[in-house]
């Protein structure tokens, strides 16, 4: 190999990164865009789960949100109180506060008391098992307990409890929604944990049929509606449901009547009677 | 692919009209397309054939009363599909002759191609083959699609039924007779029928009613499964293969279920619309198989009391065959336009095994009609990546359940193809919705 040949080749690679390095450092003066770095330092105190419960496509769009002040640190539900303070002091903004919300099961039918009229064998998963003749559930609103929900949370706030419901913990649970998105049977809500009126019920059937499938159905006997403050509830299509409009009328005597249980008042998480009556049971 | 048949036990048997229930149950949704809007109100008196629920919209037909009776309820009712469905419920009257009310029944051929096309609809027609996709939608197609060619399928390759066979063997005239009305409506001149050689009384009949002045022949199909679905039955008929997302008026031509096209020919020759089909009530699980010409909305129960009963060790009920079927969790359920048969099996049948892992032997590709890759998408379904299977041609997938039936894992991959396209329709109406919101932030805005 000819001393000429190598210094022409180092020449010619050297011209070339000498040319590239320039130009690109030139199209970075030329084309530079300015951007907030506070962004990335909420960024860095923000939970990065990128859950999106707060309404943005994630965490970084949510730190961009945060300083340009259209939104407040407490708009993340995943943070705590003390992550909150972080970024409100980085910001030199009030933390805000949210109402927490949590997310709601719209059944209540365990294996306690939901009767099945047949037993289905398969993949075990809800969206599967709900696309062979339902389930094999009685009620065909209900919850089919296989779980889908509790795979699809990332937090770990969903658990499923001796009678096959799955039992949200309102710690943990931080509003995100993937259980809505994940329950074949849409029987999860996303409220507010002052919300403490609910029907724990889907089932559109009426009076006998209702109970003969799930001994805690809505019946649609309307004694709720009668006990509660005039439009908070009414009967819609075999079913209870509460304005939620006007939540601020609710009273714990709304419940006293109901002759299933279909409708409770929540002090704190869903279910936690029944899963002291398994308890006993055992 | 070549399950067992098992069509023996009902094969030679001819169809038996069943006795009227007590009771039938007609859900307003029975079609592919809208559901069916309700004219009938509790405690009416209704004659055989009377409209009950009208036709909403194009992609929709009506529901007429299939037995003479008092409406009883009106409300929910356990639907095939496993929910629970609107429905209208007739108690039967015990000793109505259930004769229809007297009608007056055009002549087809004096009927535009239009004229044909809403009778066929107002008789609350659909494909009597499963699907129940409205009859009358593939008596029109876009004015730019050149059908040249009708085809006739009389495949019945799902194991066990035996409904086609027997309605070929027993009504060939009808079959015949429907044919025509439906080439008339469509404008062809050439109609072939497709039957599996596994029927050759059926084949033998239908030739022997083959008129001379219309070009319709009959081919015999080989035995394998899927040859009745769609577009096997068009590439074995024709050797047209229907590109991936068309349809088969793409390629010129139009399917269509041998029963339907009966059907057809009975609305021409009496004038009662779709009010009952010849159902094949069969199984290890059946004290007597039978052939049963029954009432639209008997339910399960009645159907199989008229069969004899079940035995003692049933383990699971299918509507439709073992192949595509779904099974049953309430004998409550009535059988509706699209249900072809019932199968009763019985634990050493209906057996299930422990899935396990995937050995890569690669059955479940030779198995696939359309060339798919289900061990792929099977791995794909189990990880959620539904965007990924719909990359692999999920959409051409038809569920016909080969790869589950050769799988020697017993990796349930059709049920988890079934899952992964629900997953991706809610997907879209998920994005859809989202869509849709924006666009309203954006108008507030």
């Amino acid at each position: 190999m000819s001393p000429l040949l190598v210094f022409t080749a180092v020449l010619t690679l050297g011209g070339l990164c000498l040319f590239f390095g320039v130009t690109i450092s030139l199209a970075l003066k030329k084309l530079y865009v300015w951007e907030d770095p506070r962004i990335d330092g909420v960024a860095a105190l923000l939970p990065n789960a990128n859950c999106g419960a707060c309404g943005f496509a994630g965490c970084r769009a949510f730190a961009e949100a945060a300083v340009h002040g259209h939104v407040a640190p407490a708009g993340c539900t995943v943070m705590s109180d003390d992550m909150r303070a972080d970024v409100a002091d980085y910001l030199g903004v009030h933390a805000g506060s949210t109402d927490k919300r949590v997310a709601r099961l719209l059944c209540a039918g365990g294996t306690d008391v939901a009767r099945r009229k047949a037993d289905y064998v398969g993949i075990e998963s809800c969206a599967a098992a709900v696309a062979v003749g339902g389930g094999g559930k009685g009620c065909a609103w209900g919850c089919l307990g296989f779980g889908d929900c509790a795979v699809s949370c990332d937090f770990d706030a969903l658990h499923m409890n001796a009678n096959g419901l799955p039992v949200v913990d309102i710690d943990k649970c931080i509003a995100c929604g993937d259980c809505v998105d994940a329950c074949p049977l849409d029987l999860f809500t996303i409220m507010p944990l002052t919300h403490k009126l609910i029907v724990q019920c889907k089932n559109l059937l009426e009076g006998e049929a209702a109970t003969e499938v799930c001994t805690v159905a809505c019946n649609a006997c309307g004694r709720c509606v009668q006990d509660a403050q005039p439009g908070l509830i009414q009967i819609r299509r075999g079913l209870a449901v509460i304005d939620y409009e006007k939540i601020a009328l609710a009273e714990i005597g709304a419940i006293g009547r109901c002759p299933t249980g279909a409708i409770v008042w929540l002090e704190g998480a869903q279910f936690e009677a029944s899963e002291e009556r398994a308890a006993v049971a055992v | 692919m070549h399950p067992p048949e098992l069509k023996q036990l009902t094969a030679t048997q001819k169809i038996r009209r069943m006795p009227f229930p007590s009771e039938v149950v007609l859900p307003l949704r029975q079609h592919a397309g809208k559901p069916a809007r309700l004219l009938a109100s509790r405690g009416d008196h209704v004659e055989r054939g009377d409209l009950l629920a009208a036709a909403d919209g194009f992609m929709s037909v009506p529901i007429h009363a299939s037995a003479s009776g008092r409406i009883a309820e009106l409300g929910w009712w356990p639907h095939p599909d496993g929910s629970m469905a609107e429905a209208v419920r007739i108690t039967v009257d015990r000793f109505s002759a259930q004769l229809p009310r007297p009608r007056m029944v055009p002549h087809w051929e004096g009927l535009s191609k239009e004229q044909v096309v809403n009778a066929v609809q107002q008789a609350g027609i659909v494909g009597l083959g499963g699907a129940a996709f409205p009859a009358h939608v593939k008596l029109l197609p876009p004015k730019d699609a050149k059908i040249e060619l009708l085809l006739l399928n009389g495949a019945e390759c799902e194991p066990y039924l035996t409904t086609d066979h027997r309605l070929m063997a027993e009504q060939p005239e009808r079959v015949i007779y429907g044919a025509r009305i439906m080439m008339h409506a469509l404008g062809v001149t050439r109609c072939v029928i497709g039957i599996e050689r596994n029927k050759p009384d059926a084949i033998e009949a239908i030739r022997g009613a083959l008129p001379s002045d219309a070009d319709i022949t009959v081919q015999p199909l080989t035995v394998k499964y899927p040859q009745g679905a769609e577009k096997m039955l068009i590439k074995a008929l024709t050797g047209r293969e229907v590109p991936s997302g068309k349809l088969p008026l793409n390629v010129g031509v139009i399917v269509q279920n041998v029963g339907t096209v009966a059907t057809i020919g009975e609305v021409f020759e009496t004038g009662l619309p779709l009010v009952e089909r010849v159902v094949t009530i069969t199984g290890p699980g059946v004290r007597k198989p039978s052939n049963l010409l029954m009432p639209i909305g008997t339910r399960l129960r009645d159907a199989l009391d008229a069969c004899g009963g079940l035995t003692a060790d049933v383990s699971e009920i299918i509507f439709g065959g073992p192949m595509m079927g779904g099974a049953v969790s309430d004998l409550d359920t009535p059988i509706i336009k699209g249900i072809t048969g019932v199968v009763a099996l019985t634990p050493d049948v209906a057996r299930t095994e422990p899935t396990l892992p995937c050995i890569r032997c690669g059955r479940c590709l030779d198995s696939c009609p359309v060339f798919l890759n289900p061990s792929q998408l099977g791995l794909l379904a189990q990880a959620g990546r539904y965007e990924e299977m719909e990359a692999l041609h999920l959409a051409d997938c038809m569920l016909c359940g080969s790869c589950s039936y050769v799988c020697p894992s017993n990796i349930p991959l059709s049920q988890m193809f079934a899952l992964g396209k629900a997953g991706l329709r809610k997907q879209k109406v998920k994005a859809a919705a989202e869509a849709a919101a924006a666009v309203l932030k954006v108008g507030a805005a």
